[in-house]
């Protein structure tokens, strides 16, 4: 058990760090301004490309792939160095974390050959279809109905919530392919392409202000025979591993990130005066130690992970990191006071440490909500009785 | 980078496992909470024919030259099987001071009988208020030699210890601290165990009037033993850590059991969300502070001084935290059984008190990682 670096680490953090400056500098400058906005996608398109010809687009993905066979450190030094340079979250992480992680496991070999390469040169964008209006929590009572006709699977339904679909050119997809089967069973996974007439897509506001998820309607939507991962109505073990993956390995770079958002609320309630308030002090602290934890489990998460034995640190972690970054927002707002509320500009648009207050209404709900993750907790590690269903 | 046990390590845990379910199995902590020692010397003798004694010292004072964090595996076991030994008290704290503050033939000479297991010796190193390095003891110089007087709080295994190492003030530099040992039959000493809260961690509480101390008895004095005494408290707080994660983990099964068994409405109560929800929670504290523990155990081993007080900080408040929230939760799944004597949910939950305020409270924790964290 060790946490130090070997110099073959430290050399790859430093040829990362140099290459992120470089860019961020540079051409990229405007990723890193306070106003800049997620949903200016020519620039987030440029950037993964960008990453992608760097050679970091996926760096541990097998090289064949498009990866760099990265070790475990080097992935969390990514991380690091990726919130280090202020950085929002990596824009096709759905596309790299849910969906490639998904197919590295259950895809086929062709699926691999077909959809991994892109997401490391950066040149498609994923969505993740879901959630439906009757089907969050209670996620196996999914409506979407997809069929075979000929050579291609043809799909009607709606999904909700998802975010990035107005991006996306991609979207993974929960349907039921087996007539009249009921919950878990006669779902399938399929994997869609968004830009044709039959998905209509529907940016819905949320509660920050910005359009970062939607509503979309599938009408007769097609996709390729082939484009279905797993055997056909075998979608909900797929489903499971995306969700686990989307839970535990593909959180490492939000403690780093935390890890920048608490550093900025320190500087600020120094710069305030408020840090020698006893009672924020006290928080502060509390949100420091919170945070060390989160790093300290996640990183007890993947290496268990990276040597097969995935285990109970893993199935906690949503539920740690979620409250954790929800409690900070709270905090956020008494270190800053009444001046976090007043948007920056004209628009109802806020950014950095305030806008976290909002943002962190949704940790604990996307994913799978702090209750649900209860119920799975205590239901497959802890083996409690299943919930009752009605 | 490698957060998870070497072969070595898992070997190690599997021997801690298998001795603590040989030598304490469930309801032993029972002949605990009545014999006068406080700890079974079976166990002991038992556990020092394991080697354990020096496992993290380095080799050359007579240790095996291991690390913080086999020190932690073995003392998880311990907090998860409810079973007192002196072995933070004379491993953890003791030998470490010694090593910290003596020169090293003194040292070794010292550590000799401590880690054959010859004798136990204990750490004094709180004052009445259990707060370490907060002394009401003060050395001052009479006549060839020195003189002791005042008192220590909360000594773990202070009634039965061979050597007690003493940390005092010193009246002639009030800034400074130093280390003096004594045995426990030194005239002027009195040594006392009244009825704690917590039967199973056994804590002396000593009175010093007028004890004569020799020269050769001060181990170390002056400037840095404040700061060598405070690295030995940091070391020995991730390892009571560690033993909370164990207590906790404890509670966690105990509290399993009892929720699928035990039936309500028709139903085993595990099925309740107001239960299992609860449970699940217990779990996440469980699993997050076994992480912080050897996260803090390789950030004290790896890192400076800093580093190791940001870690014991860090494990202490967290550590606490799960041990007492966990501890609480299974009385109360327990219902009216938890409540009673007979049952060891009480032995847990008054194990989770005492170890989050061994050495200090976790409010002065948080004041001191303020502190780290500079906020002005
Ligand atoms: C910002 C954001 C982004 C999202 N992005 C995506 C996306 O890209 N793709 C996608 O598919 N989905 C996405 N989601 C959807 C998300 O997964 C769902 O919102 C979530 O699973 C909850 O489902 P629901 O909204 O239908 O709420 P409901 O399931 O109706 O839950 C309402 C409340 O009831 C509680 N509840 C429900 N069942 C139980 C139970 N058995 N026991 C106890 N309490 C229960 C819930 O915990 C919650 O508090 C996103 C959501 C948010 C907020």
């Amino acid at each position: 058990m060790r946490l130090g670096a070997s110099p073959a680490d430290d050399a790859f953090r430093a040829e990362l760090a140099s290459w992120l400056a470089a860019q961020l500098d540079g051409r990229f400058a405007r990723l890193r301004q306070p106003d800049f906005n997620r949903n200016e996608f020519a620039l987030l398109r440029a950037w993964e490309r960008a990453l992608g010809e760097a050679g970091y687009g996926c760096i541990a993905w097998p090289a064949a792939l498009g990866g760099r066979d990265a070790s475990l450190t080097q992935r969390v030094i990514f991380a690091e160095e990726w919130a280090r340079a202020g950085l929002t979250p990596r824009p096709n992480h759905i596309g790299i974390e849910l969906l490639g992680a998904t197919l590295l496991a259950h895809g086929s070999d062709d699926q691999k050959a077909r959809f991994l390469p892109p997401l490391a040169a950066g040149t498609e964008f994923w969505a993740q279809g879901f959630s439906e209006p009757n089907a969050g929590s209670d996620l196996s009572n999914i409506q979407t109905r997809a069929r075979l006709d000929g050579d291609a699977w043809v799909l009607d339904g709606q999904k909700v919530w998802t975010s990035w679909a107005h991006n996306a050119d991609w979207m993974f997809v929960l349907a039921r392919t087996t007539p009249g089967s009921r919950g878990a069973k006669g779902l399938s996974f399929l994997l869609v392409p968004m830009r044709q007439p039959g998905v209509i897509i529907r940016p819905i506001r949320q509660m920050t202000g910005d359009e970062e998820f939607n509503e979309i309607f599938l009408d007769g939507a097609r996709t390729d025979a082939a484009n279905i991962v797993g055997a056909p109505g075998d979608g909900w073990a797929v489903a499971m591993a995306t969700l686990t993956f989307e839970r535990g390995v593909s959180t490492l770079g939000l403690q780093t990130r935390y890890r920048r958002e608490l550093d900025q609320l320190i500087a600020a309630a120094k710069a305030n005066g408020r840090a020698r308030d006893p009672l924020l002090r006290h928080r502060l602290a509390r949100a420091e130690i919170g945070l060390s934890v989160m790093r300290a489990n996640c990183l007890r998460m993947l290496a268990n992970i990276d040597r097969g034995t995935p285990g109970r640190e893993g199935a906690v972690n949503k539920l740690y990191y979620g409250s954790w970054h929800q409690r900070f927002g709270e905090l956020v707002m008494d270190v800053l006071g009444r001046a976090a509320e007043i948007a920056p500009g004209p628009d109802y648009a806020y950014q950095g440490l305030p806008k976290i207050f909002l943002q962190s209404r949704a940790d604990t709900i996307y994913a799978g909500t702090n209750e649900i993750q209860r119920n799975i907790i205590a239901e497959r590690w802890l083996g409690l009785p299943r919930e009752p269903r009605g | 980078m490698d957060f998870a046990f070497t072969d070595e390590q898992q070997m190690l845990q599997d021997a801690a496992r298998g001795f603590f379910a040989r030598h304490a199995p469930p309801g032993a902590a029972r002949a605990r909470l009545t014999d006068a020692a406080g700890y079974d010397p079976a166990t002991w003798r038992a556990l020092v024919e394991m080697g354990w004694l020096g496992l993290d010292l380095p080799e050359a004072a007579g240790g095996l030259g291991l690390g913080l964090v086999e020190m932690a595996i073995i003392l998880e076991q311990a907090g998860e099987s409810l079973c007192p030994l002196p072995f933070l008290a004379s491993a953890g704290l003791a030998a470490r001071a010694v090593l910290a503050t003596a020169e090293a033939d003194r040292a070794r000479q010292l550590l000799a009988p401590i880690l054959s297991g010859e004798i136990i010796a204990t750490l004094a190193g709180c004052g009445r208020e259990g707060v370490a390095l907060q002394l009401d003891a003060t050395l001052r110089r009479d006549g060839g030699g020195f003189r002791l007087d005042g008192a220590a709080g909360f000594v773990p295994f202070g009634h039965v210890a061979d050597m007690l190492f003493i940390a005092a003030r010193d009246a002639d530099d009030p800034s400074a601290l130093c280390l003096l040992h004594l045995a426990p039959d030194a005239p002027g000493l009195t040594i006392d165990r009244p009825v704690q809260m917590d039967l199973l961690r056994p804590e002396a509480q000593l009175r010093f009037d007028a004890v004569a101390v020799p020269p050769a008895a001060v181990l170390g004095a002056g400037p840095g033993v404040a700061a060598a005494l405070r690295r030995v408290i940091d070391r020995a707080t991730i390892l009571t850590t560690a033993e909370q994660v164990g207590g906790a983990q404890r509670c966690l099964d105990l509290s399993l059991d009892h929720a699928r068994q035990r039936i309500a409405f028709g139903r085993p109560i595990g099925s309740f969300q107001a239960i299992k929800h609860r449970l699940a929670d217990m779990a996440m504290q469980v699993e997050t502070a076994r992480s912080a523990a050897y996260y803090a155990a390789c950030l004290a081993q790896e890192g400076d001084d800093r580093a190791l007080a940001y870690a014991a900080t860090m494990a202490k408040v967290h550590g606490s935290d799960a041990f007492s929230q966990c501890a609480g939760d299974t009385i109360q799944i327990h219902g009216g059984i938890g409540f009673t004597w007979e049952h060891d949910a009480h032995l847990l939950f008054k194990q989770a008190h005492s170890a989050s305020r061994l050495f200090g409270s976790s409010d002065a924790a948080c004041q001191r990682m303020a502190d780290l964290m500079e906020l002005a």
